[in-house]
């Protein structure tokens, strides 16, 4: 067993769209986000769950940290709520339109400053999906990462990491801490955390850190900084559309019955 | 003339399907753009899939050393870091995979040349590269461009792109390179491989899928989807957040780091869609979906679809088959 180890956890505010219609605003190059609820992106809750199990049982400390507006507070509270000791928000309205290389760059610039022998991060996120921002983290530190981790063993100096592969396989790796795993879900189970819960931490503080503190330059970040710019949103084209059944549920499942009657699937 | 370069993936001694994806679209876009189309592979004993690589590109670039016997991003972030730097091909395409996530980014950002990840298109516009993601689990399509650079890089999505051989096959050169590694490299070793447990039950076996996703909200709401399954006389199985949640166990789990299903009759219930579920399942015969957005991806790729709250069509649709049934005397 392993001395207690500092964890960092990168995690990122996002919109809850997977059971939402979305819609495309006025610019063409975001959507309509208003009315929608964000929460810790469900990749980085599982890593953030990760890193307060490794504490409960091994001990040390882990710290939240996001680059995002103030609203991003509620997912560092989220995380100082399920047991992190720590929250940081890099925040600065020139942040904007970064893609994930811009992050990354800002969240080294304040991760380089920091100790730690673990670094979590998710996998990806559930709004633009790049799964970029933990790799090149790990390079621009000069400390090896992997993705796609279901399962840390860790010992002295060293972590021996499951992480996916395609078709229900996993391969098993080693690896040198310090070190940056980028988490998939599943991995664990997070746990659930109360309305109290997050009441509680409310007067913890959140170290906040604007662009000129960490070194960076406007040109390094927002699309400036970016490898990606983006053109314009749209709705993907359809491949095979679906002949929609309409009317009450008893009506549908009658249409549902006699379109397997005539497949001779009943 | 300008070069892409396609890396070849394989997994015990198997090239992936992504690489002849890959190898089909980059000599599209290199026939457009006047490039030439080089295939890359590294391993150890790689020498006769060169010879299957070099049936799709013009030159196939050889490194083989036992070092790289097991993929292992560090070996490969080397080795292909050399080449790039040396041979400032125009475009560098690696898959969107379990291997490509875990090279590209880091790559890129050493070589500091721009990178678009998850690619389902892309293209050159005079001097521009134009790529189109994804965005919101496959809600939205994103067109974007990258930042002009000597050299560009993607990763290409699983079956975003058909694979077709070329007739006559183009025969191209093998090029065998000296392995640019001189020492092993212990940040990050390759233990083994996991298989999934055996047992369980077979879903590609199964004529009868119901599908389940996230809109099933609560364990609870297992009971009301296997009554239906049962009912119908079919299998459960799931998208990616059922297994996490533990609700099914992950050999029910459908799409590309579950198994692939091509059965009679799937039913999507809550599944909105994502692209990972949809290769899994998008060959099956009849696909029927239930969804109460009226945007989720998945009806795109359905032959019915109903928008509607699935807690009320579930129950529903198992008292109407119970009714045919008694009707029918089964």
């Amino acid at each position: 067993m392993r001395n207690a180890l500092n964890i960092i956890v990168c995690v990122k505010h996002v919109p809850e769209t997977s059971e939402v219609e979305l819609k495309i605003d006025a610019c063409g190059k975001s959507i309509e986000k208003a009315r929608l609820i964000f929460d810790i992106n469900e990749w980085d809750d599982y890593a953030l769950e990760e890193a307060v199990r490794i504490k409960e049982k091994l001990g040390g400390t882990v710290t939240a940290i996001t680059v995002g507006p103030e609203e991003s507070d509620t997912t560092l509270r989220k995380c100082l709520a399920r047991g992190a000791d720590k929250a940081i928000r890099i925040t600065d309205s020139k942040i904007e339109g970064s893609d994930g290389y811009g992050i990354a760059k800002i969240l080294h610039s304040v991760i380089k400053n920091l100790n730690y022998d673990l670094i979590l991060t998710g996998s990806q996120a559930g709004d633009d999906g790049y799964s970029m921002v933990g790799p090149i983290l790990a390079e621009m530190l000069g400390i090896p990462h992997t993705t796609l981790v279901k399962k840390i063993e860790l010992s002295t100096g060293v972590a021996r990491v499951n992480r996916e592969l395609e078709g229900g396989i996993e391969e098993v790796i080693e690896v040198k801490l310090p070190a940056l795993f980028a988490v998939q879900t599943g991995i664990n189970e997070p746990r659930y955390i109360s309305i109290m819960g997050v009441r509680k931490v409310m007067q913890k503080e959140i170290k906040v850190i604007d662009l000129t503190e960490t070194g960076l330059s406007e040109n390094d970040v927002g699309e400036a900084g970016s490898w990606l710019k983006i053109e314009r949103l749209y709705v993907p084209p359809v491949e095979k559309q679906a002949e929609f059944l309409k009317g009450s549920p008893d009506e549908v499942a009658a249409k549902i019955v006699e379109i397997l009657k005539i497949r001779g699937l009943i | 003339m300008a070069e892409i370069f396609v890396l070849a993936e394989h997994r015990q001694g198997q090239i992936r399907e992504i690489t002849y994806e890959m190898l089909t679209k980059g000599r599209e876009i290199a026939e457009k753009i006047n490039a030439e189309l080089t295939a890359l592979i590294l391993g150890k004993d790689v020498k006769e899939k060169a010879k299957v690589l070099s049936e799709y590109a013009k030159k196939v670039v050889v490194f083989e050393d036992n070092k790289l016997e097991n993929f292992n991003s560090d070996t490969y972030q080397k080795v292909l870091s050399s080449i790039i730097m040396e041979q400032k091909p125009l475009l560098t395409m690696i898959g969107h995979t379990s291997y490509g996530v875990e090279l590209a980014p880091r790559l890129a950002a050493l070589l500091k040349i721009p990178l678009a990840t998850d690619c389902i298109d892309l293209a050159f516009e005079g001097e521009n590269l134009t790529v189109t993601r994804q965005m919101y689990g496959g809600k939205v399509n994103v067109k974007a461009v990258l930042k002009k650079a000597y050299s560009y890089m993607i990763t290409a999505r699983q079956a975003a792109f058909a694979s077709k051989k070329p007739q006559p096959p183009l025969n191209g050169e093998i090029i065998e390179k000296p392995s640019p590694l001189t020492e092993e490299i212990t940040s990050k070793r390759f233990l083994g491989y996991v298989l999934p447990p055996p047992g369980g039950v077979d879903i590609t076996a199964a004529e009868k899928l119901i599908g389940i996703g996230r809109g099933i909200k609560d364990q609870a709401n297992m009971s009301m989807m296997k009554e239906l399954a049962n009912t119908i006389g079919g299998v459960l199985a799931c998208s990616r957040p059922v297994v996490d949640k533990g609700w099914l166990p992950s050999d029910r789990q459908v799409g590309s780091s579950g198994k692939t299903v091509k059965p009679k009759l799937y039913i999507a219930v809550g599944i909105s869609g994502a692209f990972q579920h949809v290769l899994g399942m998008k060959n099956s015969d009849l696909i029927i979906s239930i969804n109460k957005d009226p945007n989720a991806p998945i009806f795109n790729f359905s032959d019915y679809g109903i928008i509607d709250d699935l807690f009320k069509v579930v129950p529903a649709l198992t008292n109407k088959i119970k009714e045919e049934k008694k009707q029918k005397g089964i």
